[in-house]
Parts: structure tokens; sequence; C-alpha cells
């Protein structure tokens, strides 16, 4: 009996190394995962916090009529009401959260022909026109308002 | 777009898996192959390979050992690679993958290994003193039975491994396939045949790596080449490749004849981007000419000295032929766009991170390594008599 | 018996030992309590997000792109889009090839580069489809990219390994490597504004309305309306994906 144990204690030792192997990875990773991982599925419930977390850089249309409201009537009755204000004036929270930050400069020229330059990928009905036959041109705020662009609107 | 034929999805241009990502599949597919090749002799009982038993399976565990390195390197974050172990996700082949891989190496290789040449690490801890001793006595875990009968539950423990060993090699390389098969988004990837093509393509190369191994170490020790054994590994080699070759055609045909949405795209990278890797390099140079030098020593009675010189070429350009295989999944996989309307080009660096250089530096490594294991146990002392 | 009092000395010590060490790393293990969670006004159970895009009504202008890239800080070299807008050309000769192209992913629009009459021309903006099945989260190895319980997949930064398993699993190319994290990244439908009752930016920037958002657990949101009423598509439904991101006047062309 005891003969027959000695010759293969060897695999019963090995047998223990793997035991402890297991052990140890049992334990170092009790240390490295948070505890609440997989509560809500396979992931860190701390992800969304840190990703609910990250800094805003556009304020949002409902910010601007805390302060602009005579702007907001001016285009009310024309087309470009439904657009927000910062698609042209640019992020504007840092300024919204404080208004002496002073907001960034639209670049009208470049605004207005983007939406606006006749491309045969525009569907048809948006306003297009071929500036250099438009206006030779010309800028486009020189004849159009961008609050309330229409011509007849003065 | 520089580099780009037609459209791509924007963050497609770039190549996110790199050569190193083409390293790994060939580096387990030799381990799988090896072992294979080593569970003839134990399993099957096929006593003329014999003399490569324990070649074979240092060959495997110095090449497994290498095998992640590829992967640490491309990773965005090596230093948390260990969270593949601690929250593997269970439906990531990936992560499944780092568990498959760990039984193999600790279970099936390294237990192995140790059961073949305990006796030899013993005598060797018996004649040793100081710190080589040390060494031998911690290898051995202390234990100093070398007893007829502990050695012959050693032989009979080891031949269990070995079975279990056997769909654990499968099992290994399979799981490397089913990381590309299991992708619908990638037509050129998405298939069921990914794992089982992959599987026989690492048999071939492991096997021909034992081989070329054989030959070479044996020319380096003066000592004559086992006729036999090599005529005997190169006829499983040469039904391996008939297997591997049928296989690869089957999925080749099929996709011709169904010639699905993604085939034209597809059809033409093969013929443009991947002519040289895959009609010339993967099936030509890699896999019809070694099929035709393998069978010619199969129909004709050659002089040895010929026949070993055809088995070496054979299997070089098998090996080759298999890494551009691997190439030609991974890279090529990433080639065409998505949306099937344009290609891109692959931007090998030479001595960056994921670059050529490291790529060749990491397929030599195993041999270094495995340099060193053949010194610290050898296969070829008296391990002949070790089995009945 | 043979067995010597020393023989039971050494098997007994190593069973103690073992057992010790046993118990003091399981009571290791299941200690500690879980972090807990943050509370707030917004619950994930009250909401399901989705994203209406409709084609008809794209001009091109690329806004969203900018806007996007402005509030998420996307990385600007290499050119990696977490929204971006494609452009169809399709000879009526050869409907079967598109020709189709993004410079910079539309961020500064699109020159002309075709005739009146030749063929149809339009735009589609593409982006992260927020997938019910998404299969770029079933291949993550660690569990760092995940679908939150109203219907967002978001990246954990911390967690995440870079192994780009997610990038060659999505099939839409929504995600990419971002070089300065060195971790996986795309859209998050703006999550950190969602939470606080906003919209996602490129949402408020596209001047003719074309992108909404939607929160289909509510019952008062204008989309359950727009859904019945219109013949809405969703990129690769072959794929079921369960793609959230639903396209009015989707044509077959678009890829």
């Amino acid at each position: 009996m005891n003969r027959s144990f000695k010759d293969f204690e060897h695999l019963i030792r090995l047998a223990a190394l793997f035991g402890a192997g297991v052990l140890f990875f049992t334990v170092v990773r009790a240390e490295f995962v948070p505890k609440d991982f997989g509560k809500y599925g396979h992931y860190r419930p701390g992800a969304i916090a840190d990703v609910a977390a990250r800094p805003l850089t556009y304020a949002g249309r409902a910010r601007c009529t805390e302060c602009h409201q005579d702007t907001v009537d001016e285009t009310a009755p024309a087309k470009h009401k439904v657009i927000s204000c910062e698609t042209c004036h640019g992020p504007l929270l840092k300024h919204a959260d404080d208004p002496e930050v002073a907001p960034p400069k639209a670049d009208g020229q470049t605004l207005c022909l983007r939406c606006h330059a006749a491309n045969t990928g525009k569907p048809s009905h948006q306003p297009t026109v071929v500036a250099k036959d438009h206006s030779d041109e010309d800028t486009c705020t020189a004849c159009h308002k961008p609050h309330n662009p229409r011509m007849d609107q003065e | 777009m520089p580099g780009v034929d037609g459209f791509m999805y924007p963050n497609e241009v770039e190549l996110q898996w790199s050569v190193l990502i083409v390293l790994y599949p060939f580096i387990t597919g030799l381990v799988a192959g090896a072992f294979i090749l080593a569970s003839l002799e134990r399993v099957f009982n096929v006593p003329a390979v014999k003399p490569t038993y324990r070649l074979a399976l240092l060959t495997a565990l110095a090449f497994l050992l290498v095998a992640p390195l590829p992967l640490q390197m491309h990773l965005g974050h090596p230093e948390r690679s260990f969270e593949m172990m601690f929250t593997p996700h269970t439906t990531s082949a990936m992560a499944m993958f780092g568990f498959v891989y760990l039984w193999y190496l600790m279970v099936v290789l390294v237990v192995e290994i140790w059961l073949e040449y305990r006796r030899e690490l013993v005598l060797a801890a018996r004649a040793s003193a100081g710190l080589k001793r040390l060494f031998y006595r911690a290898i051995t875990l202390g234990s100093d039975n070398i007893s007829p009968a502990s050695l012959r539950i050693d032989d009979q423990v080891g031949r269990i491994v070995t079975i279990i060993g056997i769909p654990s090699a499968f099992l290994l390389h399979g799981y490397v396939g089913f990381i590309f098969g299991s992708i619908k988004a990638n037509p050129w990837w998405s298939t069921p045949m990914m794992p089982i093509v992959f599987l026989f393509s690492a048999i071939v190369s492991g096997i021909a790596l034992v081989l070329l191994l054989y030959v070479a170490t044996s020319r380096i020790r003066r000592a004559p080449v086992d006729m036999p054994c090599v005529d005997t590994i190169a006829t499983y080699l040469f039904y391996a490749f008939m297997v591997d070759f049928a296989l690869e055609m089957i999925d080749l045909i099929h996709r011709i004849y169904e010639a699905d949405e993604s085939f034209r795209a597809l059809d033409f990278m093969v013929k443009t981007r991947l002519f040289t890797s895959q009609i010339v390099l993967q099936i030509g140079l890699g896999t019809l000419v070694p099929i035709a030098l393998l069978g010619l020593t199969q129909l004709l009675r050659l002089r040895d000295r010929t026949r070993v010189r055809i088995y070496v070429t054979a299997g070089v350009l098998t090996l080759v032929g298999i890494l551009a295989m691997r190439w030609n999944v991974v890279i090529g996989g990433q080639l065409f766009s998505k949306s099937f309307l344009g290609y891109t080009t692959y931007k090998m660096g030479f001595a960056t991170r994921e670059g050529l250089l490291p790529a060749v530096l990491v397929l030599l490594l195993p041999l270094g390594i495995l340099a060193a294991l053949v010194k610290l146990l050898p296969p070829w002392t008296s391990a002949d008599a070790a089995h009945s | 018996m043979d067995t010597t009092r020393r023989d039971f000395l050494m098997v007994g010590t190593k069973l103690l030992v073992m057992t010790a060490a046993t118990a003091s790393a399981l009571e290791h293990v299941l200690a500690g309590a879980p972090e807990a969670a943050a509370a707030g006004p917004y619950s994930t159970a009250e909401h399901w997000w989705a994203m209406l895009i409709d084609v008809e009504k794209c001009i091109g202008g690329g806004h969203c792109v900018r806007a996007c890239k402005t509030e998420n800080n996307v990385v600007d070299e290499p050119m990696y889009f977490r929204t971006w807008v494609e452009r169809y050309h399709i000879n009526m000769s050869d409907p079967d090839h598109p020709i189709v192209d993004s410079p910079d992913g539309g961020i500064n629009g699109f020159t002309e580069k075709y005739a009146d009459g030749d063929g149809k021309t339009f735009f589609v903006p593409k982006m992260c489809n927020h997938c019910a099945d998404s299969p770029c989260t079933q291949v993550c190895p660690v569990g760092a990219t995940f679908r939150t319980n109203d219907g967002v997949v978001l990246v954990d930064k911390d967690y995440c390994v870079g192994c780009r398993y997610c990038v060659q699993a999505c099939p839409y190319g929504c995600r990419y490597l971002d070089p300065r994290t060195h971790t996986a990244d795309k859209c998050t439908l703006c999550y950190h504004r969602l939470t606080k009752g906003l919209v996602p930016a490129c949402v408020e920037i596209c001047p003719t309305g074309a992108r909404q958002i939607a929160d289909l657990k509510n019952p008062n949101d204008p989309a359950h309306e727009y859904l019945r009423t219109h013949k809405i598509q969703v990129l690769k439904p072959q794929m079921a994906t369960g793609a959230k991101v639903y396209y009015n006047g989707l044509d077959g062309a678009v890829r």
C-alpha cells in the first residue's frame, strides 16, 4: 500500500502545484476585478457613469432662448427657424454658462454656401443657387439677413 | 485617398490587424501540427516516427511559449491583457481561446514533456550540485522516485494525456479558425469551413516543420537521418496535404459557384492585390509543387539522398505556403471594403512595433528557445528505450 | 499499516496548510462590497434609444460630422469618424455599380462632381447603429464594450485592451482604434447629452432635421408615428444585427 503510494506520489505533487496555481489565480483575480463587474451585463457598471460624465460642448437650442428671445422672435416667421443657433454660431456652451465669454464669429459665406450652393446631390426641395450666376459671388449677407433670409421681409 | 481604389468606409482605410496577427495562427498551427505528429507514435503506435517524438514535443513547447508574444505586441493595452483571463466574455472566441491555450500549454504539453523526461531529470538532479541541483530538484517537484513501477505509471498517464491532447490540439487551432470564421461582417472570413481549413493547414505546417528540424538537427549532430522515419513523416505530410488541398478547393469552388454579393469584390481582390501571395505562393509554390514533389517520392524509387533533398524542399515550400495562407486570410480580409466597392493597401512598417522586423524576430525566437530546450532536455539520449 | 508518525505529520501538515490557505483566500475573495451605483434622475429602464435618418432631407452639408468631432473630441489625425456622410451617384445605365465618395467624411460638404440629369445623386449619413443584437459586443473578449439597458452601445475606455476584434466584427465600419488612448472608439449617441435631457450633437446641429433622436419607450415620442407612416429600412438587414438607426428613403443601392 505504502509502496504503491510512493510510486504515484510525484503525480500528487503535480496536482498540488496546479491546485496552488488555481488558488493564486483566484486571489489575484479578486484583487483586480471590480466587485460589481457583471451587475448589469458583462461589463464594469462604472463605465456608464464614465461616459455620461464626459464634458458638453454644445449648449442646445433651449439655452439660447434664455437671453436671446428677441432673435428667436426674429427667426419665427422665417424658413431658418428650424435651424439650431449653434449650427451657424458654433458651440456656445461656454458662452451660455458665462455670457462674458464671447461666442465665436460665424463664417457666413462658407456656411451659407454649404447648404445653398447648387449640387446635384441635394434634394429638389432645398433652395439652391449657383453663386456666380446668382450674385456674381458677392457676399450672401449683402442682401440676405441670416436670421430671416427672405428678401421681401426687409 | 492614397492607396485606396474605389470607396472604403472612412474607418476601414487603415488595416487594424497587422502582420503580427498573421504570425499568431501560423505559430499556433505549427504547435498543433507538431503535437499531432508526436501523438502518432504514442497513441497510434507508429514506431517509425519515434526518433522525432521528443523533438516534436519540444518544438511544440518552444512555439507555444512564443505564440502570445505577437498578440501582446499588437494590443493597445497589453498591460490589461490579464482581463481576458479574469473577466472572459464567454461569447467571445478570443476570450475562450485564452483558456484553451492555457489548458493546452499546462495540462497537455508541459505535463506530457514532464512525464517523458522525468527519469532523466531525476538522474540529473542526483548527478549535479549547487544551483544546478536546485534547478533540477525544483523541476522534478522534489520527487526522487524513478522506480520501474513509477515509470510504468508515468507511461500510462502520459498515454492518457496524449489521448486527451489530440482533441485539445484540434481545439487549439480549430478555435483560431473560429475566431475568423465566426465574423459575419467579413465574407472572406465567415465560413464554417474556416476552423477545419485552419486545422488541416496547421497539421501540414507542423509536420513539415518537424521534418525540417529533424533533418537539420541530424546534420548539425552529424548523425545519420533515419530513412524509415522521414519516409513515414513525408507520407503523412502527403496525405495531410491532400486533405488540406481538397478542403481549400471546396471553399473556393463553393464561392465561385454561388457567386453571392461579395464574390465579385473578392474575386477582383484575389486577382490583383493578392495575386502573388495567394495564386503564386499559397496555391502554386506552397501547395501544388510540394504535393507534386511528395507524390514523386511516393511513385518513384529514388535514392535516399534524393528523397531527403526533395523532402526538405517540399518542407520549406510548405511552410512558405502556409504562412502565405495566413497572410491571405488576415490581411486579405481587410484589403476590401465591407461596402464591396473598394480596396485599400496594407502599409507594413519595418522597425515599428508591428512592422516586418519584429515579425521576423518573433518567428526566429522559437528556434532560439528550442535550441535551449534541446540542450536542457536532450531528445537524443536513451529515449528510445523509455517506451516499450 | 506501515504508516509512520513522521509520514502522518508530513501529510497532515501539508493538508492543514493548504486548507488554511484556501480558507483565507476564499474569505478574501468573498469580502468587499460592490461600488455604490450612481444615483440620479436618469433611469436607464425608462428609455430605449434609436435614431431616425431621413435621406430625403439630407443636403450633404456635413454639419453633423463637424458637430460630432467638436462635441466628442474625435481624433483628427488619422481621420476617423464617429459619423460621416456618403454621396451616392448612380448611372441609370449601370445601376448595380454606384459611385460612392466621402471626402474627409463629408466634413466640409461635397464639391460638385456630376452634371444635372446624369443619373441620380443623393447623400446618406452613416453612424453606429447601436444594434440590439450587436455583433461587436458579442466578440469583445473582456467586456469593454457593451449595450446598456437603454439601448446604447458604449466602450469602456479604462477596460478596453485594444485588440480590435470589435472593429473587425462591425458590419458597418463605424468603429476605429483611437490612436491617443489605444482603445476602441465609436459613436456614443452622445450618451453624456441624452442622460441630461439634451439631444445628440449631430441631431442638434443638422439644419434640415434629417437626423432625429427617438426614445421608443416614450409613448409620446413622434418617432412612433413616423415609423408607422413611412417606408423604413435599416442597413444590411440580412445581418440581423437589430440595427436601431432607421432610414427613410433609403435607396437599394446603399451599402
